[in-house]
């Protein structure tokens, strides 16, 4: 195994930061896969708590604000307020900038500290006065190096961005402690503290007999990327409305009732609406569905259900006009026993079997579409927009329930998305990867001989052309302070787009589901852009 | 009374001497600075460049009038008095001091104060008036001693041995790549070269220059001879064809911009040295003071911020000012497109 050679000279926060350094400069996830496997076999058992619960969506809240470290920054390194902002945009992450503005002002000594220590320490000030904070985090960014105080920084603040999805997490742990990849997604995915479990509860086998809140690693889909008709024959595929809610997991056990998200948060208190399901389903049982808002068993559109997410309090308007109904389509677990390895037309014959012994208006079948050849298929599919769906799922008959994104057995047929040509006005800097970089960029449609911004729009161009339209922007725009550049409007993009809706919140009263840029029109000029008629059109045709 | 150096849209202009101070439209007098392609550019009628500068220029822009000086050396266009001094960028790199009726400008052109060894010794001059440049001139730039980043260069090159991998270089052909082969002079390994590095270092060599010799990369060369070696590549190298005889290799970059983490993971390295040719937010601001100037011209780079903190701290007063001098070295987004590369096998 290649592990560095002065490993024992270093403290489990110095091991952290050199696993974060590592991660994200490498491309290759098998690089990443290695790095935390080496990682796993030499740092401390309470630091990789930690790290599995960071890398599973399981940060402690944040105990001293943003506002108060960018303070406590400046006096130590006397600098104005302005020119702080301006590194910000350059480095295009906070925690970064930070760590690079206080590089030279390490003074103490390093105390021998695990990223367990520090974690717990925040946990504990948490409740503190401002000064006490203040010195915790002062005294630590004393005693660390740049890289430690990037990492600390971004304890505290914000999540690591750095492509460790919680499968790359599982798989590290499985070639560790040498299990089963799913066995160890069921085990680290549930209701856990970092604080209190130790590395040995999470992986022994009697925490997910005492844990009955787990939920199952989701099955998710790629795009199919080939013809239908490879698929083979029809009659061995179901199909079924691909939604644009949330994807999420109902579980019903110990007269408990427990609905997860596919980022396997907890969020049953968000929905009320399912409050009354604890009584209606039978015991020991796991629902794959859609989570979405529906009236009279019609689905919304999703910009409905995003009046709903991030909601703490929900009003008794919102209950009404954006009620929350899930979308059953998959049974996992019937009677507490695991049913992943039953077909297809075993579960679902049993979920309709559950689903209809009772009726309520907060669930119900995700319908299957009935169809006889491929082409009948494609028709039907044209219906996607005024259903409310992306689309369409292909699921075999005879697959089972597997874990993480698969080929071969389930697929997504998208529908086509919608487009629009367009002009750039403003282009703002990018974070992460794209900092110091024109990425970020606010659109434009003609009204007469005004233009009217419509929307942003951040991907789906190449690393060459953002280096390219950088340059447009760094040398057609007015030279200001802060992050958003005017920009000569001469830039024409199509837009793609999955769905639009009205909205007064925008000029030209209308928001886009997922824009994205398309391609980059160079053949067009500003003159040939689309029209706010021509969006409004849209608006008429496919909005809801 | 008019400025003695004013800003047009040609370049940096001396009324009063008749010449411009790197140009970036042809014009009838230019005193050129460094050889960077953004500073030194075809078509002038005569140059006025350091000594160190010509084989540069004419590996670059063939065969021109050219005239050399020597640093502190004084001499007069039109009653104006030019001297060059070392601004310790790249070989040759100079300050260009302006006098006239007891008045004194100084164009800095592209500066560093560390001393590298090569580009000569960077020293403030006095002056009335200072035009700086600005490449690194947020306090988020600040450099670690050059002796620690060669040395973590050096470690990553015996890392990539271990791993049995290539360690490709990527540094600027003029200037940095020289750098680089400083923080290497202590090894004894042979050191393979891009062409275009290849070429910049012979003309240098050729020159008169005690450099270490590079080997040169040509399609002949054995892909067995490269393995787990040292090369040392120019930007428009980067993810081409070029770099498969190379693999298994680990890719590190060269620059300041390396500072921040972004830019290194878009660029998709896996390593990369904030090895810079350009002062760091500490350097600027002592330069600045040292020269005394009461004004100071903030050019190429963070212009408005860093004027505006001059300014504000009243070390002197600044204003920001255009010119068109990018960064071919440096430049933050690399895109072969927009910097002019050298061709491959020249």
């Amino acid at each position: 195994m290649n592990v560095p050679a002065n490993i024992e000279n270093k403290n489990g926060l110095q091991l952290f930061a050199g696993l974060v350094n590592e991660i994200s400069s490498s491309t290759k996830t098998n690089d990443k896969l290695q790095s935390l496997v080496n990682y796993f076999a030499v740092a401390p058992d309470a630091d990789k708590v930690w790290v599995i619960a960071i890398f599973s969506g399981r940060r402690p809240r944040r105990a001293v604000n943003l506002k108060l470290m960018r303070e406590w920054c400046l006096e130590m390194v006397q600098i104005p307020d302005w020119l702080f902002t301006e590194c910000h945009h350059t480095v295009g992450d906070f925690s970064e900038t930070l760590a690079l503005l206080l590089a030279g002002t390490e003074i103490i000594q390093h105390e021998n500290q695990n990223l367990s220590n520090y974690l717990e320490k925040l946990i504990s000030i948490e409740k503190e006065d401002e000064s006490i904070k203040k010195k915790f985090i002062v005294e630590s960014w004393r005693q660390m190096n740049m890289q430690e105080k990037f990492v600390f920084n971004k304890l505290i603040t914000g999540s690591f961005r750095i492509g460790i999805s919680q499968k790359t997490i599982v798989n590290a742990l499985a070639k560790v402690i040498e299990h089963s990849p799913s066995v160890l997604a069921h085990r680290i995915s549930g209701n856990w503290d970092p604080l209190t479990t130790s590395f040995n509860e999470l992986l022994s086998e009697s925490i997910a007999v005492t844990d009955f809140s787990k939920p199952y690693p989701f099955y998710l889909a790629y795009a199919i990327d080939h013809d239908v008709e490879n698929l083979g024959e029809p009659q061995l595929w179901q199909a079924e409305w691909k939604w644009d809610g949330i994807r999420g997991q109902m579980i019903k056990r110990n007269n408990e009732l427990f609905v997860w998200s596919r980022g396997e948060e907890l969020i049953t208190d968000k929905f009320p609406e399912y409050f009354i399901l604890k009584d209606l389903l039978p015991d020991g049982v796991v629902l794959d569905g859609e989570i979405i808002p529906a009236i009279d068993g019609k689905p919304l559109s999703f910009s409905v259900l995003q009046t709903r997410i991030g909601r703490k309090n929900i009003s008794k308007k919102q209950l009404q006009e954006a009620p929350i109904c899930f979308f059953a389509y998959d049974l996992l677990e019937y009677n507490f026993e695991d049913w992943r390895e039953k077909p297809l037309v075993q579960r679902r014959k049993k979920l309709e079997e559950i689903i209809s012994s009772f009726e309520h208006k907060s669930i119900q079948l995700s319908e299957k579409i009935n169809f006889d050849s491929w082409n009948e298929l494609a028709e039907i599919r044209k219906e996607s927009r005024n259903k409310n769906s992306e689309g369409i799922m292909l699921k075999r008959k005879d697959s089972t329930y597997k874990v993480g994104r698969k080929r071969g057995d389930w697929w997504k047929w998208k529908i086509d998305p919608l487009i629009i040509d367009c002009v750039m006005v403003y282009a703002q800097k990018g974070s992460g990867r794209r900092s110091n970089l024109y990425t970020d960029y606010t659109f434009a449609v003609k009204d007469g001989d005004e233009l009217i911004t419509f929307t942003k729009a951040y991907s789906g161009l190449t690393d060459k052309e953002f280096a390219q339209i950088d340059h447009f922007v760094k040398r057609n725009s007015l030279e200001k302070f802060g992050p958003v550049r005017t920009v000569k409007p001469e830039l024409v993009f199509e837009i793609a787009f999955e769905g639009i809706a009205a909205s007064n919140r925008h000029k030209s009263g209308v928001a886009l589901r997922f824009p994205r840029m398309n391609r980059w029109r160079k053949d067009k000029t500003v003159d040939e852009i689309n029209t706010l008629d021509d969006l409004k059109e849209m608006l008429r045709a496919y909005g809801k | 009374m008019s400025n003695l150096i004013s800003f047009t849209d040609k370049g940096l202009y001396c009324q009063a001497g008749n010449f411009y101070i790197d140009p970036w439209v042809p014009v009838e007098k230019a005193v050129i600075t460094h050889g960077h392609s953004d500073h030194a550019r075809f078509g002038n009628q005569f140059y006025l460049c350091h000594t160190f500068t010509k084989p540069i220029l004419q590996l670059r822009l063939g065969n021109n009038n050219y005239q050399t000086v020597e640093w502190n050396e004084s001499i007069f266009m039109n009653g104006v008095k030019i001297s060059f001094h070392p601004a310790g960028h790249i070989i040759g790199s100079s300050q260009i001091r302006v006098e006239y009726h007891n008045e004194v400008w100084v164009v800095s052109g592209d500066y560093k104060s560390e001393d590298d060894g090569i580009s000569g010794e960077f020293e403030p001059l006095k002056c009335n008036v200072f035009i700086t440049e600005s490449t690194f001139g947020l306090p988020i730039f600040k450099w670690k001693p050059q002796q620690q980043i060669y040395s973590d260069i050096i470690n990553w090159i015996s890392r990539n041995k271990e791993n049995g991998k290539a360690s490709i270089l990527i540094a600027y052909s003029l200037g940095k790549a020289q750098r680089v082969l400083q923080a290497l002079k202590e090894t004894t390994q042979t050191i393979f070269a891009h062409g275009a590095v290849y070429n910049m270092q012979q003309a240098l060599i050729d020159a008169g220059w005690k450099l270490n010799p590079v080997v040169k990369i040509t399609p002949e060369t054995p892909k067995e001879l490269l393995k787990e070696t040292v090369v040392i590549a120019p930007p428009g190298a980067e993810g081409t064809l070029w770099m498969r005889k190379f693999y298994p290799y680990s890719i590190g970059v060269c620059s300041g911009w390396m500072q921040v983490r972004g830019n290194a993971r878009r660029r998709n390295v896996d390593a990369g040295f904030a090895l810079s040719d350009h002062a760091d937010w500490n350097a600027l601001l002592t330069t600045v003071k040292e020269t005394g100037a009461e004004k100071v011209f903030v050019t190429h780079g963070f212009q408005a911020a860093f004027s505006r903190y001059v300014t504000e701290k009243n070390i002197a007063v600044s204003a920001e000012v255009k010119t068109q001098f990018g960064d071919e070295d440096e430049e933050a987004n690399w895109s072969p497109e927009i910097n002019n590369e050298e061709p491959e096998n020249v």
